[in-house]
């Protein structure tokens, strides 16, 4: 099975946030969450990149490897998720992870945290598929109606890609041959490179 | 509306006196676009690169940039500070803590099998003395209750993933571990209460003296059933679980007040920072709390009733306090040694 990935092409990033708000819109995400948000580098100087960020859905997820109660898993796609019934909202995977993906929607004790949330990539979560249970906690299920997650497939200038790990990459080089720059592709090195199977 | 309408007819006014002339700049721009395509723009001589932020990190430092939403940690694109965070909960605090907790357990059944319980020498004589009045007894169990669930509860956080998940089940283990949060971080409140009350009602028979000295030159008389040197109310052991409780429970406090109040630092490197140091110094006080706990129940005899009762035997308290029973006596709180009747050992 296809190993999926985000890769978001910064030099196609116009910052138009308009993937934070699908996602929003999409998964009826919690006030003051944002699973994904667009972050500008050297904003303002010449040369400036904006990068559209959310989970990565590391191999060997950091968030999975600290977790103190374990309610993270992988799925065969190789989706990162998690199980809001197991989480007590202590926030460790927040503290590592690279992404600062894991967010909390401040309702625990002393307005602290709650239960964590963050990008399912679409995926939804421990209920059964597409069920009102597993969209309350965890939004909509694209991936289990055969659709990638919104925020790339409505990206206008397709700066945003998922998909197969594999293709979205060689789409990537091909583009960067043909244009003949590149920044990068943002956070894969430190959600990936640590890994052989990539 | 009105207004607007007689903006739109002076602009349109003003486009039509500068229509020439726009056409006119129109004109030299299209004349000037092959000039500015030989500069050889290149969109990206300047762009910044990942590669090139990654390698210019220094330890602990995060890509940040701008966000347009309000959540100001949002703008951390990437923190590779995570993974080494993530390397001390998995790897080296399990070592830290089980090295300081199971280190602690064998030094003290060592300790129990090679020395035996510390005896009162002489046996108890049958008279007792006040040590502890039920205000400091009420101080120590409130702070002592607090510390045994909150150490239970922290090390459910660092071990129980590993000992009890298996055992439980997922459902049960995180039914278990969401209560223990709760109970962790509500009960550190009397915990630091305690903490308080017991520097203020303790702090002035816990001044280091010369006599500490001389103290733990002797080994405490932890060696010897009959030699014992002299101590005021607290010797310098007690003294040192006296510090150590003060200055580890104010780390432990200070340390939890930010994971308490997350969002007091909003920011992942203080509260990453603030983990270690109270996870690390939880494990150390949790192996020295052990030792407390031996030395005042089953390590000696006599020595529980100081904080069960209040009320130590005279002769327990003559040879491990002997200035202090003195000064008690003077004070005529203690009994007088005279009348004092030997009842054998048990």
């Amino acid at each position: 099975m296809a190993r999926v990935k985000f890769l978001c092409d910064a030099d196609r990033c116009i910052e138009c946030n308009a993937c934070v708000t699908a996602c929003k819109n999409e998964h009826e995400v919690p006030w003051g969450i944002n699973r994904r948000r667009v972050v500008t580098i050297n904003d303002g100087k010449p040369g400036e990149r904006s990068v559209s960020m959310a989970c990565m859905h590391c191999t060997d997820a950091p968030c999975a490897a600290v977790c103190p109660v374990s309610c993270f898993y992988t799925t065969a796609d190789g989706v990162v998720l998690h199980s809001k019934d197991l989480c007590i909202g202590c926030g460790y995977c927040f503290y590592a992870c690279p992404f600062g993906a894991p967010q909390y929607p401040k309702v625990g004790n002393f307005g602290s945290r709650g239960k964590m949330d963050k990008c399912t990539y679409c995926a939804g979560g421990p209920e059964a598929d597409s069920t009102p249970a597993e969209y309350a906690k965890y939004g909509a299920n694209r991936l289990a109606e055969g659709k990638l997650p919104i925020c790339a497939e409505m990206c206008s200038t397709k700066s945003l890609l998922a998909g197969d790990g594999a293709i979205i990459a060689e789409i990537y080089k091909e583009r960067v041959m043909k244009r003949g720059y590149g920044s990068g592709m943002w956070g894969w090195k430190t959600a990936y490179s640590d890994s052989p199977t990539g | 509306m009105p207004g607007s309408s007689s903006i739109l007819r002076f602009a349109n006014l003003k486009f039509a006196v500068f229509k020439p002339l726009l056409a006119a700049l129109a004109l030299l721009f299209v004349f000037a676009q092959p000039a500015a395509a030989q500069i050889s723009f290149k969109p990206t001589a300047e762009a910044v690169q990942e590669d090139k932020l990654l390698n210019a990190l220094k330890e602990g430092d995060k890509i940040t940039g701008r966000v347009s939403i309000p959540d100001r940690t949002a703008a951390n694109l990437i923190q590779p500070a995570g993974r080494d965070w993530r390397d001390f909960q998995r790897s080296k605090l399990p070592w830290i803590g089980g090295i300081s907790i199971l280190g602690m357990l064998a030094v003290l059944a060592i300790f129990l099998m090679v020395r035996g319980r510390i005896r009162v020498h002489q046996g108890f004589s049958g008279k007792t003395m006040l040590r502890f009045a039920s205000f400091e007894r009420f101080t120590h169990w409130l702070t002592a209750s607090c510390f045994i669930i909150l150490a239970l509860s922290g090390l459910n956080v660092s071990f129980g993933r590993t000992l009890i998940l298996p055992l439980f089940g997922p459902d049960a283990f995180a039914t278990m571990s969401a209560w223990a949060k709760l109970a962790h971080n509500y009960l550190a409140f009397p915990f630091m209460l305690g903490l308080a009350i017991m520097f203020l009602i303790w702090i002035k028979d816990n001044i280091p003296g010369k006599l500490d000295w001389e103290w733990l030159k002797q080994g405490g008389g932890l060696l010897s059933d009959d030699k014992h040197p002299p101590a005021k109310r607290f010797n310098a052991g007690q003294k040192g679980i006296f510090w150590i409780v003060i200055i580890g429970g104010v780390l432990m406090s200070v340390s939890g007040w930010f994971l308490l109040f997350p969002y007091l630092p909003g920011n992942v490197t203080a509260l990453q920072f603030w983990t270690v140091i109270h996870a690390v110094i939880a494990m150390l006080f949790i192996a020295a709390m052990l030792a407390h706990i031996y030395i005042g129940s089953i390590g000696m005899e006599g020595a529980f009733d100081a904080m069960g009762t209040g009320e130590v035997d005279l002769n327990w308290a003559k040879e491990h306090h002997a200035i202090w029973v003195k000064e008690q006596q003077a004070k005529g709180e203690a009994p007088s040694d005279g009348t004092a009747r030997a009842v054998p050992a048990e």
